[in-house]
């Protein structure tokens, strides 16, 4: 078995297994913390709440929006940018019928490769540059915060290295790169992409049940 | 870990139910939330994060509550444990920077309530008696008096009496059987008792039956600035005790911001079950007799004003369209400030932050914004702020601040444009 065949395979499988039981698990075990039953009168509906809580904080407000335009445009050039380059690069589409499921995606042409990847390089950067250059996020920021830009950094970097697939070898650091992504993410604040839509939606629950029109 | 530590940190894990669980989960660092706070707006100390305000709090969870905390702690990568040299460093981040006003839930991304699990938080400060000396004074007067000024009935019996005598309309007392029980904020007995011939005059115009009770009149509730369930439960139980001896059909939430959401929302939870009356704010009944055409407006007020929004009435409460409402039809000349509704500012004295003497150099700090935005309205000659710990946060701001502005309470403003009964033929 090559080096690349082991990535790809045993260890891809291993790093996904840990991916999907740990996000479970890790959502899972924030939901059966359990709350109390909200007794007071009720004036609005809670679940309505939950899911306008999860849309409407989507779209920033403009009072908050120009004090934090830079975050807003690098946030979502990010991740929108490398949403759009899992799902439609041609060797993802490919990779994600020979090994996952068999589903038609449109593949990107390459232009639109090279685009993407630089706004989502751009984004990506400036978020770690604000991470380490505003007094703000220095003071927040921990250890968690870079190891998961920087794996995010080099799984993108890596994969535009294998983009011509002239070498078997980045083909391979590549997935090496994903496997590690995929076994650190659960265990860190990566999981953001699952926990968001709790936090938002039981702020959204709270506020529902107020009747309050956020 | 001292013994103090150790009660504090079990009552951070204790309130960590799966709301905050998510709230500590979701959190990406990314420091939005300190684009709505006022205290670091007003400071630029980048201490005055709000999320970083809670990080002994997320600590404990994620030591020893949190999925994988068992498996991070076997592999040593569990953070360490909180000290009580953190928590007394944390505890003015806590009570003095913090007015509950979840302005920054707004901004957040993940939609975090940080008021909320910051009220979590002070459960386990409270527990372990980390408190600032201005709220423990509170709460022995509480105690005491069961009011947080050390207002007795004697005073407000004496305050009633004044009122009665300035509107010329008869205050039951203790009158069982009525349909309202109003219950008011210490400073508004105190301070602002013109409050009471207020409601004298609406609800005699209304028609409904109203009374205050002579042992359940305080609606303030400390024990929910503080963090202490069990003191806010006490607080809670006289006026449900009250209330229901009297079988009153409602209890009334005054102009003030907390007592609202104390009583309303947290209050049934609080006591574990439903009361027997239903809680209305004033805000909200004023709103209802007035769509009702039983307190008509009359003349209107001609200066130019504006509005406060008190955080746990509007932002927290839900009361955003009722006060305007009013306020249009008592004022001809009502123009809101920038940012007004459910982004506005606090008056920066939310939270316990008020009667905490420690945190007057912030408080001043804070209320800068509110002057910013006041100086924006062009020729403005009075401000509504409809809750009575806001109002005297005002008055100590505008003189620090050196401006010359009226400030009026809501009820107040209606009462005194209420129509004449001859105005309406009534």
């Amino acid at each position: 078995m090559s080096f690349l065949e082991f990535v790809e395979g045993p260890l891809f499988l291993v790093a996904s297994a840990i991916f999907l039981l740990g996000v479970v698990w890790r959502v899972g075990g924030i939901i059966l913390i359990g709350r109390k039953k909200d007794i007071s009168p009720p004036k609005g509906s809670a679940a309505m709440g939950f899911l306008k809580g999860n849309l409407r904080h989507f779209i920033p407000r403009g009072i908050f929006a120009k004090r934090t335009a830079l975050h807003l445009i690098a946030g979502y050039g990010f991740h929108l940018a490398l949403l759009v380059l899992v799902l439609f690069a041609a060797p993802h589409i490919a990779f994600i019928q020979d090994r996952l499921v068999n589903v038609n995606l449109p593949e990107m042409p390459r232009w639109g490769f090279i685009l993407t990847a630089e706004i989502s390089f751009a984004g990506l950067i400036m978020l770690w540059v604000r991470r380490i250059s505003d007094p703000v996020m220095r003071l927040i920021s921990d250890w968690d915060d870079h190891i998961g830009s920087w794996l995010t950094f080099l799984v993108m970097l890596t994969g535009c290295l294998a983009l011509q697939e002239s070498h078997g070898f980045l083909r391979a650091q590549h997935m090496l790169v994903v496997d590690v992504w995929l076994i650190y993410f659960p265990f860190s604040r990566l999981m953001h992409a699952f926990t968001f839509f709790l936090s938002r939606g039981n702020s959204g629950a709270t506020y529902g049940r107020k009747g309050i029109n956020l | 870990m001292t013994a103090n530590s150790e009660i504090a940190v079990e009552k951070f894990l204790e309130h960590t139910d799966a709301e905050a669980a998510s709230f500590f989960e979701a959190c990406v660092h990314c420091g939005e939330c300190a684009e709505a706070c006022q205290f670091y707006l007003s400071t630029g100390d980048p201490k005055y994060t709000p999320t970083y305000k809670l990080r002994p709090m997320e600590r404990a969870y994620k030591r020893d509550k949190a999925p994988f905390s068992g498996l991070k702690k076997a592999l040593g990568l569990a953070p360490s444990p909180v000290t009580e040299e953190e928590l007394r460093e944390w505890e003015p981040l806590v009570y003095d920077s913090c007015n509950m006003c979840a302005r920054c839930t707004l901004v957040c991304p993940m939609g975090i309530d940080i008021a909320g699990t910051i009220r979590k938080m002070r459960e386990g400060y409270a527990a372990a008696g980390f408190v600032p000396e201005g709220l423990q004074r509170s709460a022995e007067f509480v105690k005491k008096t069961g009011s947080p000024m050390g207002v007795t009935a004697k005073a407000l019996k004496a305050q009633i009496k004044h009122q009665e005598d300035a509107v010329g309309i008869k205050i039951e007392i203790d009158k069982k059987g009525a349909d309202y029980m109003a219950i008011f904020s210490s400073m508004e007995i105190m301070g602002y008792p013109e409050v009471l011939g207020a409601y004298a005059k609406l609800f005699k115009r209304a028609g409904l039956t109203w009374t205050i009770s002579s042992v359940a009149y305080e609606a303030t509730n400390v024990g929910v600035q503080i963090g202490s369930a069990p003191m806010a439960k006490e607080i809670l139980q006289r006026v449900v005790d009250a209330a229901e001896a009297l079988e009153v059909k409602h209890v009334i939430s005054p102009e003030c911001g907390h007592a609202y959401g104390a009583i309303r929302w947290a209050g049934p939870n609080m006591m574990g079950r439903q009361f027997k009356f239903e809680v209305v704010h004033i805000i909200e009944l004023l709103d209802q007799l007035r769509r009702e055409g039983k307190i008509p407006v009359g003349k209107k007020d001609t200066r130019r004003m504006t509005l406060h929004d008190p955080c746990q009435i509007i932002r927290r409460g839900g009361l955003l369209k009722e006060p305007r409402s009013l306020l249009n039809d008592s004022c001809a000349n009502f123009t809101e400030m920038k940012g007004a509704g459910i982004t506005n500012f606090c008056c920066g004295g939310g939270g316990g932050v008020s009667a905490n003497p420690r945190a007057e150099e912030l408080k001043t700090a804070a209320f800068s914004r509110k002057v910013e935005q006041l100086n924006g309205v062009q020729d403005l000659e009075a401000v509504v702020v409809p809750c009575g710990n806001c109002r005297a946060v005002f008055e100590d701001g505008l003189d620090e601040y050196d401006l010359d502005l009226e400030i009026i309470g809501l009820s107040e403003l209606v009462a005194e444009t209420l129509a004449e009964e001859d105005e309406t033929g009534a």
